[in-house]
């Protein structure tokens, strides 16, 4: 089992590494122009070097994601629980809410401009505006998939309905919830980088943006290795809280294959 | 049309009148007064329940057995106050349904353990619920009532299982849990809706002399539904036939085998007839179609 798990990294490891040695030798054997396609090389000095100027970036572009996550998950959680314990909201918010995730969120950010100007705000909202359905929807299905007979167990002893959505219902949904909760976190990611190269002059689109203007093609490569590594790392973070928080909803697969 | 019920002759099979089971006319734990169910409305609705009258006294076991289909759990339902009747009263434990006059446990086929808890807190679940335990729990959990749980654990074959969780038992091993969890806080009316349906012979017959022990030892009312007629006359003072859908009952009589009971006493001629009877009257309400059905 450990020993399967410890190969399983190593290949992904070498995968990466496979990865950025063929892209070099590509750039290398074909004479690409850099101002095409960098090297992995030219973009990792180029990271090493700027790294003072991208770190407040870094940081507004993180700030900004978590606070869009954070607002997402808050409303997604209020409205998903709403929707999985009342057939009648559900059959009422649902339509309205898939409509309102179909829209394409590059066409949301000028509205958003408009109110509320360029800047940190509207880039929060775009982040927010994405990340917030994966969370419903797996709100309000954990919720919804609770054993008739276990309702009925707890209802016969007289439990309220908040007893069977505090005992059963939230604990039975929180699997879904973390699997949610990394889909929902890369979301609000590109959420923030859209409105930071459409309406912002901070963060790391912003930067790829004016860098792409000024044809400093490496540059712009260093903003997409560091979404990249921010990304992964969010992720990552949520898999382990995942894995230590619910557990129980896996340990029964590892059993079976160890 | 409830002039139908028939009131069988039981005299042959009713061994001896001892026991609760045509005993003392005790308060009512369970009364319905020509209760009828229809689920949906309209073109589609499905009557599940004729109106149907049952007395249950306090402190008896009663079996239900009937055809598939025939509104068996409906009856159930109907007692823990999941359903309201659509037609006719349902008062349990003196109160009509709804407001919670007695402490009620249940139990069903599917033990519906909860994977993200222990054996012992899956257990101790209805004291997390029910008062008097439940403004204790808090203090107690991890004394006085955690050794009941284990104490009722144990009393089922259970012994060392308290801090699994439940995807570590067999079958078997969660439906003996189900059988605590739904006993746990001494509920005054026990609902079993096939409880030892999904398990082999020889587990079933060793549930059956637990429960019967447990009922001893307590003495709640248990209305219990089956399909195996031996687990009815081993377990019950009383067993209820019920007629293809819509049900209603067509038979009910008195078991009165001496207890403790033992297993070989279902091999006995007396027992075996009682179950030849029973299951004539199954395989005729199967056959006959209801009567309701038959007016269309
Ligand atoms: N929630 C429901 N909605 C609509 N119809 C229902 C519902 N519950 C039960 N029924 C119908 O009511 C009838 C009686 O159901 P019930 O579950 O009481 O039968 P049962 O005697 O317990 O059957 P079985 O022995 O197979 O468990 C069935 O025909 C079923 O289709
Ligand atoms: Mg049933």
């Amino acid at each position: 089992m450990k020993k399967r798990a410890l190969r399983q990294k190593l290949w992904s490891a070498g995968l990466i590494l496979l990865f950025f040695a063929g892209w070099e030798a590509f750039c290398l054997i074909s004479g690409m122009s850099d101002l095409i396609l960098p090297r992995p090389s030219q973009v990792f000095v180029t990271l090493w070097q700027r790294m003072p100027i991208l770190w407040p970036h870094i940081l507004q572009t993180l700030g900004t994601t978590m606070t869009g996550f954070v607002l997402g998950v808050a409303l997604g959680v209020l409205l998903g629980a709403v929707i999985g314990v009342s057939r009648t909201a559900y059959d009422t918010v649902y339509p309205l809410l898939i409509g309102f995730s179909s829209i394409p969120k590059v066409a949301v950010v000028p509205i958003f401009v408009l109110w509320f100007g360029s800047g940190t705000v509207p880039a929060v909202l775009t982040s927010l505006s994405i990340c917030f359905f994966p969370i419903v929807v797996n709100i309000a299905t954990g919720l919804a998939t609770t054993e008739p007979e276990m309702e009925d167990v707890l209802k016969a002893l007289g439990a309220s309905k908040f007893d069977i959505l505090w005992n059963v219902g939230l604990p039975r949904t929180m699997p879904f919830f973390f699997a949610s909760l990394k889909v929902a976190i890369t979301y609000a990611f590109v959420g923030t980088v859209l409105a930071e190269t459409v309406a912002s002059n901070r963060g790391i689109g912003n930067v790829m943006m004016s860098a792409s203007s000024n044809f400093n093609v490496p540059l712009v490569f260093a903003g997409l290795f560091i979404l990249a590594g921010l990304g992964v790392a969010l992720y990552v973070a949520f898999s382990l809280i995942e894995a230590r928080v619910t557990g129980w909803a896996t340990r029964k697969n590892d059993l079976i294959a160890a | 049309m409830a002039s139908m019920h028939v009131k069988s002759d039981t005299a042959l099979y009713q061994p001896t009148v001892r026991g609760l089971a045509a005993g003392t006319p005790a308060v009512p734990a369970i009364e319905l007064s020509q209760a009828c169910v229809t689920f949906g409305s309209g073109a589609n609705s499905v009557p599940a329940l004729a109106q149907t009258s049952l007395r249950i006294a306090e402190g008896e076991f009663v079996a239900l057995v009937g055809p598939s289909g025939c509104g068996k759990s409906t009856i159930l339902r109907l007692a823990s106050g999941l359903v309201k009747p659509t037609a006719g009263v349902v008062v349990v434990g003196g109160r009509e349904v709804a407001a919670k006059a007695l402490r009620i446990g249940m139990a069903f086929q599917n033990p519906t353990m909860l994977p993200w808890l222990t054996i012992e807190r899956n257990v101790m679940l209805p004291l997390k619920i029910v008062e008097p335990y439940r403004s204790r729990y808090r203090q107690e959990k991890d004394g006085a009532f955690r050794d009941k749980a284990h104490a009722l654990l144990a009393q089922v074959g259970l012994r060392g299982f308290a801090g699994k969780y439940p995807w570590q038992l067999s079958g078997g091993m969660l439906q003996r849990a189900n059988l605590c969890r739904a006993l746990i806080h001494e509920p005054r009316l026990l609902l079993l809706d096939e409880p030892f349906g999904a398990l082999d012979q020889f587990t079933r017959e060793e549930l059956w002399a637990i429960m019967q022990e447990l009922w001893l030892a307590h003495r709640p009312t248990v209305l219990l539904v089956t399909h195996d007629l031996r687990e009815a006359g081993f377990l019950a003072s009383r067993i209820c036939v019920m007629s293809a859908r819509p049900g209603r009952i067509i038979d009910d009589a008195a078991v009165g085998f001496a207890r403790p009971r033992s297993i070989a006493m279902t091999f006995e001629p007396h027992f075996v007839a009682l179950n030849q009877r029973l299951r004539e009257l199954i395989v005729d309400a199967r056959a006959a179609p209801s009567i309701e059905e038959g007016a269309r």
